[in-house]
């Protein structure tokens, strides 16, 4: 059973899981699902300084905290106890692309040679941490919602703002990892 | 149809709803109040939504190379499983009038277009197949024990604060 769980999951098996957050934040709390907001309620809490976009009672929204806090502790959890001593399978073509970019290290989920502590203070760091992380939390709370709020909770309740939403973080992905990424990952 | 999608009050546009309502996803005003420890149920799912996160890849800087490459199915399957299963729980809920547990009527917000979702989807876009991160999977790569990625969350959270700062000037 445990040598079972231990191996990757299949993305039926997350999927459903994935989907059934939507009834189960519905039906629990009356909320509706949405990850990127979290940052937003950070922000209310933290730093709101004279900014009305985060003057409001972010402890009205505290479940969304409680969350992401529980998302953390399950990958811990997950990492501790139920990890995969196996290098990740890649599609061939992919890792082969990544190869001749100089990443070749897939024992981790994320590649070594970009995400350690060593390429912090680099042009890569700069680019993959920084600027990477400032156009997440930058873009999410302009087009309103992220993966989870437009993609999942959005097309769940038929929502067609949200499909443009959606359209458009994959137009930016395959503009960045077709026409971007290439350049920076020789950096 | 129409009548089934339950609008939130209405209000004066000043009040702590409305402001907390812009750009929002995840906002409702219940009208039941619970203590706070309520919460640590909204903790125990993300808890096995981590799990999930981890033991599907799917906070794995590869699998959103693949997904953008177009050279695995993985992530369309996860993301298509999960609308499918999200579309037919919502269908449910309206057409049954399946009310919350506190046995108040559900109430899903309309999202109302501007063009933040073009433009800022497009930012998001690109900065996710950077980072190989929406936020759901930083706090899990961070929980995971990718320590440096911390530096990536710190950062996206500068960029919400600098959006709420020029979110004025900026088109919507």
């Amino acid at each position: 059973m445990l040598e079972t769980l231990k191996q990757p999951w299949s993305w039926y098996a997350a999927g459903i899981l994935i989907g059934l957050t939507v009834p189960f934040l519905l039906l629990v709390g009356n909320k509706t699902f949405g990850i990127s907001s979290s940052l937003r309620h950070l922000c209310a809490a933290c730093i709101p300084g004279d900014v009305k976009f985060f003057k409001y009672d972010w402890k009205k929204e505290a479940w969304n905290l409680f969350f992401v806090g529980g998302i953390a502790v399950g990958a811990f959890l997950a990492a501790t106890f139920l990890s995969d001593p196996n290098p990740i399978v890649l599609a061939e073509p992919t890792q082969e692309y990544l190869a001749s970019k100089g990443i070749t290290d897939t024992s981790h989920l994320l590649p070594e040679e970009i995400f350690s502590w060593e390429q912090l203070f680099t042009i890569r760091g700069l680019i993959f941490f920084v600027i990477g992380g400032f156009l997440v939390g930058f873009g999410t709370r302009w087009a309103g919602g992220c993966t989870s709020g437009h993609a999942i909770m959005g097309l769940s309740s038929l929502q067609w703002p949200s499909l443009v939403a959606t359209v458009m973080f994959m137009v930016g992905g395959i503009i960045m990892t077709w026409f971007i990424l290439p350049f920076l990952l020789t950096l | 149809m129409e009548k089934l999608i339950q609008q939130p009050p209405v209000d004066n546009g000043q009040s702590d709803l409305a402001t907390r309502e812009l750009d929002a996803m995840c906002v409702n005003e219940s009208q039941v109040q619970r203590p706070w420890w309520d919460n640590l149920k909204y903790s125990a799912w993300g808890v096995l939504f981590g799990i999930v996160f981890f033991k599907a890849e799917i906070i794995s800087w590869f699998r959103i190379q693949e997904m953008f490459r177009f050279e695995s199915f993985h992530m369309y399957g996860v993301i298509g499983t999960a609308v499918m299963v999200g579309l037919i729980s919502v269908q449910l809920i309206k057409r049954l009038g399946i009310k919350t547990i506190q046995g108040e009527t559900v109430v899903i917000p309309d999202k109302t277009f501007n063009k933040g979702q073009i433009y800022g989807g497009l930012l998001f876009g690109l900065g996710w197949a950077i980072t190989g991160a929406c936020p759901g999977p930083l706090f899990a790569q961070i929980g995971a024990g990718y320590s440096v990625i911390i530096v990536t969350f710190l950062s996206a959270w500068l960029g919400t604060y600098v959006y709420g700062v020029f979110r004025e000037k900026l088109p919507h």
